[in-house]
């Protein structure tokens, strides 16, 4: 499968676009929606929440498991798709468009730490053993 | 066809309800407006329905029901009926006391031999099912520890092959849930234990014989891990049925315990409830035992004893007698009809049937690895005894035919048989957890293993017939997705 | 052997397909100080014929009195074809549905139960049960905390039943949980509107309404519903459903909507923003053809607004189709279930009370929307007519001023025990005695009347209370 290489990853499989206006856009891997299944729902955080990196912001749910999503830094929300409220499912045909929220980060350079696409490839590689 | 389906308006049955409408005396705007939606049936129709969809079941009384992890054990049919006894269902629970020294003579009895059986110095019966019996374990942990003065100890170790109910259960007392891991032979990762304890912990929670069918050999490690750690050791009683008679709990250094009566002690599971979940204790954890427990006072206060001259009198112990106690988990006295059905079977199972109990359903898990593993199954711990249960994974049959563990618990069905439990534990990669427990005999374990050989054969022959599976029942595999993504859970006329 | 099959023969045959000499071989990676002995206080097993002389003695050791006593748990007729059918071995012994295609009988009728249970309640979903009401009451609070996402405070009217407030409180205190008790008002036996509103702008999670409350009273349940979301929490209302055949459904309480969005609430989850009415119900299921079996098995029941169905506790049992289209049921929203997210499920419950609501369902088939509605108006007015007759009584008052479902407090002008131990004594079981849960009353006692009593009945309790006191 391919990864994204425009994009940045956690190693709990949120991947990260940076916008033109220094915003970022969070979802979850293609790898993450194979292993989770068909997607039934998904809550996302409110705007406006503030979030520490690393903190339990969203939880994406199948029919046999669940999985919360991880603030990749700290920062804001600034938006949320509340399309996927009605179709779920849009995570498992196309996870890197269908994206769960949005955050103002508080630090910019935070963003530069993440892992990018060869980095994940490991993390995916690695999990496969 | 639904209930509702089958109803016909103002069509109503005379002989169940008052004759007359009686006159309400309330005012309009406390009252409902528009009638619920209730069937308008008769009784006939009634019947029919609930008779045939009882029909729609697999149940014990009618197929073998090998669900590791769940004991589907017969469930004699004295217990109902001698626990249905008309006085035994009458007696309201603020009745006093001197109108139920029958039932809490029997209440009594049976946590003498719980007490017994399990090797622990006291025990209530009131938890519901085995999940508040956990819950109740773990409060009691807590008191214990807030009792001495100790609040630092936040956190409860759950090795990850545990239920699920385990960390829910530590979570609802409010602790954080530390888990290690399993070695490869099936039981907990020592040294992932010692490097977790600490003054932090509370406690651990295990289940031995362990939710992999083997019985955890360092049982005594763990305990003096975990009481050096100055946490206490909590037994999980779901695989109680493996042990039941040969050992106890309380000899392997268990500080509390719970029991599934709905498992081990056989009463019914009834679609999904209403289970008990009896708790035992060491004795330093007595004064902390949930309300009521069910005391024997040698002299009656009341002179209404049983038994006239030298009687003896039964009563619940409440708050007055013991101050430090968890509490209440329930309005009134927990599941007093499954305590009954328990008591029942105890008796008469005795001594002599309490120690079989262990040794047939372990002869039987034995017995029916063998003879699965010659068909071609691949055993999880092929090294190690079945305890009363034990795993088949079906990775290699998948990786050869694409036939999952589901598939064939599915087909199963199809051959009329309970499927076992699948996917749980979840270390083990297509599991089936088979449990058959002590009162099935050898012909019917050889049918099921025909069964299981005829399914391995079909995987690599016509392998589509098994996915397809099953095509026997009421409904072919149901779309789960569409059930959670779409909910329709009630009907709407 | 009891309940074991094998034969010698059979025993030495599956040994030898083993490959072990003996039965203790199979023991033997258990340490071997650990093998316990003989078990000697449990005695020789009891044959069927034994056991049933035993546990028939046992049962004329328990003495059935004329029953007047409710307090949470009521004396109802029970129709002879729901435990006929409820024991059949097909619903009495099969397990958790987790097989859907074996187990259409059981999830169907745990759809149709939830379907009835909506209903009644007026909500919009039902879960497949709980152990008790008073466990639900504390399933509902942390349900409510989990939604409210901000507060960890519930509001409990003294009026909520003593067993259940104390039974909520063992449960929900260790998760840091503040139960917050609001006094009632001495000439209604309801809630003090007045001390109520003192907690207006302070941060709570939900206020508990009871319906009708400990003292059989009817709360003004418009009233505190709009009063707890003009507050910003949720309403749970605490309900018997029987009761509901003729009470206001928890649904369409009070007519101000919640606060939008809730206090804390998700931006996905804006749907939390109810419209009228409580947000969850909770209650006990034992009027619904559960007999009184000395306090249990019972069953609680849970319904919900439809916003807030994933943060239930316990089963919940969806209508789906199969591989060929065809309507079937399963187990869903298993995502909220500890079997599934362990550490992080709603609730650690697994185990529910399920034959216990099929009976239920069997119960409320049988009895109809008519046929409930009519046990519940007899019972009504058999009380309404207790209380007239006892009230006749010199001495003896309605402690009240409000309107009631089948029970009641009447003010005696005796100590209570003293006076249900001399009822007792002649074969009556008069009541609840309040005075220990609530000493400010006096010499107060709960009675209930439900459709089971005849006038000669109410007859005879007036005369042995009459004596009693004399």
């Amino acid at each position: 499968m391919s990864i994204p290489t425009e994009l940045k990853y956690t190693p709990s499989h949120e991947w990260i676009r940076v916008e033109a206006d220094g915003s970022i856009t969070i979802g979850i891997t293609q790898h993450a929606q194979e292993l989770l299944g068909d997607m039934v729902y998904v809550e996302a955080p409110a705007v406006g929440r503030s979030l520490n990196a690393g903190e339990e912001c969203a939880v994406v749910e199948s029919v046999k498991a669940a999985a919360d999503v991880y603030a990749p830094v700290s920062g804001t929300v600034t938006a949320n798709n509340s399309e996927l409220d009605s179709s779920p499912e849009a995570i498992n045909s196309a996870p890197y468009d269908a994206w769960i929220f949005k955050m103002q980060p508080a630090d910019a350079s935070a963003v530069a730490s993440l892992l990018d696409a060869a980095a994940y490839q490991a993390v995916v590689d690695s999990e496969a053993h | 066809m639904l209930i509702f389906e089958r109803s016909h308006p103002s069509r109503r049955n005379a002989a169940q309800a008052p004759q007359a409408m009686a006159a309400v005396n309330i005012p309009a705007a406390l009252l409902r407006k528009t009638a619920p939606l209730l069937p308008e049936a008769s009784e006939m129709d009634v019947v029919r329905h609930y008779t045939n969809l009882s029909q729609k079941n697999f149940s014990i009384d009618t197929h073998f029901y090998p669900l590791g992890s769940c004991t589907m054990k017969y469930n004699p049919r004295a217990c109902n009926t001698l626990a249905m006894l008309p006085n035994f269902l009458a007696r309201h629970p603020l009745a006093p006391a001197h109108t139920g020294q029958g039932v809490l003579a029997c209440l009594y009895d049976l946590q003498e031999i719980l007490k017994e059986v399990t090797g622990m110095a006291g025990v209530s019966l009131m938890p519901m099912a085995g999940a508040q019996g956990e819950f109740a374990g773990i409060a009691m942990i807590q008191a214990y520890h807030a009792s001495r003065g100790d609040t630092a100890r936040t956190e409860i170790i759950v090795p990850d092959a545990a239920h699920g109910t385990n960390p829910a259960t530590a979570v609802m007392c409010g602790y954080k849930v530390r888990e290690i891991p399993t070695n490869a032979d099936g039981d907990v990762d020592l040294d992932a234990l010692r490097a977790a304890v600490g003054p932090q912990t509370a406690g651990l929670m295990l289940t031995n014989p362990s939710t992999l069918g083997v019985f955890e050999t360092h049982i005594e490690d763990i305990k003096h891990i975990i009481h050096d750690a100055g946490g206490l050791l909590y037994y999980d009683g779901a695989n109680l049925n493996a042990i039941l008679g040969k050992v106890k709990p309380g000899d392997m250094g268990f500080d509390v315990i719970h029991s599934n009566l709905h498992k081990t002690f056989a009463t019914p599971h009834g679609g999904g409830g209403p289970g008990a979940g009896a708790v035992g204790v060491a004795a330093r954890l007595l004064p902390f035992l949930p309300l009521p427990v069910v005391a024997k006072l040698p002299s009656p206060t009341s002179g209404r004893g049983v038994g006239g001259e030298g009687a003896v009198e039964y009563r619940y112990l409440t708050e007055a007698d013991l101050p430090l106690s968890i509490g209440h988990l329930s309005a009134f006295t927990g599941n007093i009809g499954v305590l009954l059905r328990a008591y029942i079977y105890a008796k008469m199972l005795g001594a002599d049937g309490m120690h079989r109990v262990a040794e047939f359903a372990t002869l039987n898990a034995n017995y029916l690895m063998a003879e699965l593993q010659k068909v071609g199954y691949r055993i999880a711990f092929p090294q190690r005894r079945a305890s009363h249960e034990f795993i088949v994974s079906c990775k290699p049959l998948k990786d050869a035919t694409g036939i999952s563990a589901m598939d064939v618990a599915k087909r199963l069905l199809d051959k009329g048989y309970h499927p076992p439990t699948t996917y749980f534990p979840m270390l083990v990669p297509e599991c089936l957890l088979i449990e058959p427990t002590e009162t099935e005999s050898k012909e019917t374990l050889d049918a099921f293993v025909a069964a299981m050989k005829e399914i391995w054969d079909e995987a690599h022959a016509t392998p589509d017939l098994v996915k397809g599976a099953p095509y026997s029942q009421p409904v072919r595999r149901l779309d789960d997705v569409k059930a959670a993504r779409e909910l329709d859970l009630t009907w709407k006329a | 052997m009891p309940f074991i099959p094998h034969t010698s023969q059979d025993v030495s045959s599956m040994l030898a397909s083993i490959g072990v000499a003996e039965i203790d071989a199979l023991f033997d990676e258990i340490p071997a100080h650990l093998k316990s002995g003989s078990l000697t206080a449990l005695g020789a097993g009891l044959n069927e014929m034994q056991v049933a002389r035993l546990m028939r003695d046992r049962a004329a050791q328990d003495t059935p009195l004329l029953n007047f006593i409710g307090a949470g748990a009521y004396e109802h007729h029970i129709p002879a074809a729901v435990w006929e059918l409820a024991t059949r071995g097909e619903f009495y012994s099969a397990y958790t549905p987790y097989q859907a295609e074996a187990s259409q009988g059981t999830l169907q009728v745990l759809y149709e139960y939830q379907t009835m249970m909506a209903s009644l309640t007026g909500m919009d979903v039902s879960n497949a049960s709980l152990y008790d009401g008073a466990s639900g009451l504390a399933e509902a609070m942390l349900m409510a905390v989990r939604a409210h996402k901000t507060s960890r405070r519930i509001l409990v009217p003294a009026t909520v039943s003593p067993f259940y407030r104390s039974t909520a409180r063992s449960i929900v205190k260790l998760q840091d949980i503040e139960l917050v008790e609001i006094p009632y008002d001495r000439a209604t036996g309801t809630v003090d509107m007045a001390a109520l509103a003192q907690h207006a702008g302070t941060d709570f999670a939900a206020l508990v309404i009871p319906q009708p409350n400990f003292f059989g009273a009817l709360e003004d349940v418009d009233a505190l519903t709009n009063w707890a979301h003009a507050n910003g929490g949720l309403a749970i209302a605490l309900v018997n459903p029987l009761s509901l055949a003729l009470l206001k459904p928890a649904g369409l309480w009070g007519d101000n909507p919640h606060p939008n969005p809730l206090p804390g609430g998700e931006g996905t989850n804006a749907a939390l923003r109810a419209p009228v009415g409580a947000d969850i119900a909770v209650g006990d299921g034992q009027p619904l053809g559960a007999p009184l079996s000395s306090g249990g098995s019972y069953f609680g029941f849970m319904c919900c607004k439809q916003a807030l169905v994933r943060q239930m506790p316990g089963r919940i049992i969806g209508r789906t189709v199969d591989l060929d289209g065809k309507q079937g049921f399963t187990l869903t929203l298993q995502a909220r279930e500890q079997h599934i997210r362990r550490a992080k499920a709603t609730s650690n419950i697994c185990s529910n009370q399920g034959l216990m609501v099929t009976a239920a369902t069997i119960f409320m088939s049988l009895l109809g929307q008519d046929g409930l509605r009519r046990v519940a108006a007899a019972s009504h007015q058999n009380s309404q007519r207790l209380a007239a007759l006892a009230s006749g009584i010199a001495g003896v008052s309605v402690l009240f001023n409000t309107p009631t479902f089948h029970e009641t407090v009447l003010q005696l002008p005796k100590p209570v025990a003293e006076v249900l131990a001399n009822m007792a004594n002649a074969g009556i079981l008069g009541g609840y005695d309040l005075s220990a849960d609530y000493p400010e009353l006096g010499n107060a006692l709960l009675v209930c009347a439900t459709e089971t009593k005849t006038e000669e009945d109410l007859q005879q309790f007036v005369a042995s209370l009459q004596a009693a006191i004399a």
